[in-house]
């Protein structure tokens, strides 16, 4: 298997729905970071024929694992410390995100409301499915531009 | 601090003590007379709505309390482009409670995170009008003395009939319900509200013809196809007058059926039908005033004894 650069400390997202890293990427707002990451797509896998990796040499802590769940809940973080996998984390589906989406609701008080907090509420977690804390509207992904 | 957002903001049995003492304001209403003397509310209309505005306020006014406020965005300082979040930390300085209604979904809960004083949510778009719903609920418990095993039957627009699903969520929480959707299919009840009736398992079925159905029903929510809801005319006026209850319909229905309507009607309900005893709309106007007075009672923690004296208060204001 092809080696990106081993990390020393930092954080390692395996198992990526193949073509969702960039998502993540987007959302966790890695092109703030000063920090190495690399970003492996189409990664062969067993389990899941192509997945993506990411690897982000960076304090764990700093990483918001909701936001990954909430992305693709079935992504695994390993974290890394002195060049060592010390631990395996399974991440669940958030009960709230803040602040990362934003309700596509023309007739939403979030529409037109400055300085609000953008607050989606896991509505179904068998579908996966968010509503917008203030209007109840289902979240549906769009397309980012970057 | 309690606010009021959506009728499942109050749990059932919170519910009863607020019909409980709407009952009680209704036997004894000298008793409540100065209730809340020195208290002010404060209606915050963006958009106008007479009646609800009206009804908010003679609640307040028989208890002794005053209001203040606007009744359209444009006679506020919302017209000079204020924040929603900015209105109401002004006015938790001037009022004990604040009543909201705004063209936009979710207005109130941006209030509410703003707010030191308990927010009344009037109407936000069409997404929660809950002070409706639980005039609904106090003139059915009023009238039929119970809460469940009951059939209702809903006629009118329930695509758009904002009134009307939070109606069935509400009325869903009680035992042995049954729902009668009576509709034209253009205008049928939306799947997430059939959804949210399959998982709790709560038997209902759908009808075009109100007379097919009327001899089952122990209520009977007539609503008002609106203007605003369609995009061409055309439909509306093939659908404004697609059911008209009269004297005849009536005939095939129960003894004790009540008839209600959210109001304003226009055809839907024949004037004929205005002096059946079973005709309940304007009770239910009534009816809507007690029920904001007890829910501001309950939003303001305030109890009264037999003599009306103010025995209990909540803490009040956050601070600043
Ligand atoms: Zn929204």
């Amino acid at each position: 298997m092809l080696n990106v650069g081993k990390i020393e400390n930092g954080i390692v997202l395996d198992h990526i729905q193949a073509g969702k890293s960039m998502l993540i990427y987007h959302y966790l707002e890695l092109n703030k970071l000063d920090c190495t990451v690399a970003i492996i797509k189409n990664a062969r896998s067993n389990a899941m024929g192509k997945k993506d990796i990411l690897k982000i040499e960076t304090d764990a802590h700093s990483i918001d694992l909701d936001v990954i769940a909430f992305i693709d809940p079935d992504v695994t973080v390993n974290i890394i410390k002195g060049g060592e996998l010390v631990e395996k984390k399974r991440i669940s589906l958030p009960k709230e995100v803040k602040n990362v989406i934003k309700c596509a609701n023309p007739r939403c008080i979030t529409s037109i409301e400055q300085g609000v907090q953008h607050m989606f509420y896991l509505a179904d977690s068998r579908r996966n499915i968010y509503r917008c804390r203030y209007c109840d509207e289902k979240y549906t992904e769009q397309e980012i531009e970057w | 601090m309690r606010h009021i957002l959506t009728p499942l903001d109050f749990s059932v049995s919170e519910l009863d003590q607020i019909f409980d003492t709407a009952a009680d304001i209704e036997a004894n209403p000298k008793k409540y007379a100065n209730a809340c003397r020195g208290k002010k509310l404060a209606t915050l209309f963006y958009e106008p709505s007479t009646r609800t505005r009206l009804s908010t306020e003679t609640a307040m006014l028989n208890m002794g309390g005053s209001t203040m406020g606007f009744s359209d965005a444009n006679s506020s300082s919302v017209s000079k482009g204020e924040s929603i979040a900015d209105t109401i930390r002004t006015v938790s300085c001037f009022a004990d409670i604040a009543a909201i209604r705004h063209p936009k979904e979710g207005a109130a809960m941006v209030a509410k995170q703003a707010s030191r004083i308990p927010i009344i949510n009037c109407g936000d778009g069409g997404h929660q009008h809950p002070t409706q719903t639980l005039t609904d609920l106090l003139t059915i418990r009023s009238l039929k003395k119970r809460l469940n095993n009951m059939t209702i039957g809903l006629c009118g627009d329930l695509k758009f009939g904002r009134t009307v699903h939070s109606l069935i969520a509400a009325m869903s929480r009680y035992q042995g319900i049954r729902f009668i959707f009576i509709s034209p299919n253009e205008l049928r009840i939306p799947d997430y509200v059939t959804d949210m009736l399959d998982e709790k398992g709560i038997p209902y079925q759908e009808n075009v013809r109100l007379d097919d159905v009327i001899g089952r029903l122990d209520i009977l929510y007539m609503t008002r196809v609106q203007r605003e809801r369609f995009f061409n005319e055309e439909d509306y006026v093939r659908l404004k007058d697609f059911y008209v209850l009269t004297k005849k319909t009536m005939r095939r229905a129960k003894n004790d059926m009540f008839v209600l309507h959210p109001l304003p009607r226009v055809n839907e309900i024949s004037v004929e039908v205005d002096n059946d005893p079973r005709a309940a709309y304007f009770r239910q106007v009534q009816y809507g005033v007690y029920v904001r007075m007890a829910l501001i009672l309950t939003l303001l923690g305030i109890k009264v004894n037999d003599d009306g004296e103010v025995i209990e208060e909540g803490p009040g204001k956050l601070p600043l």
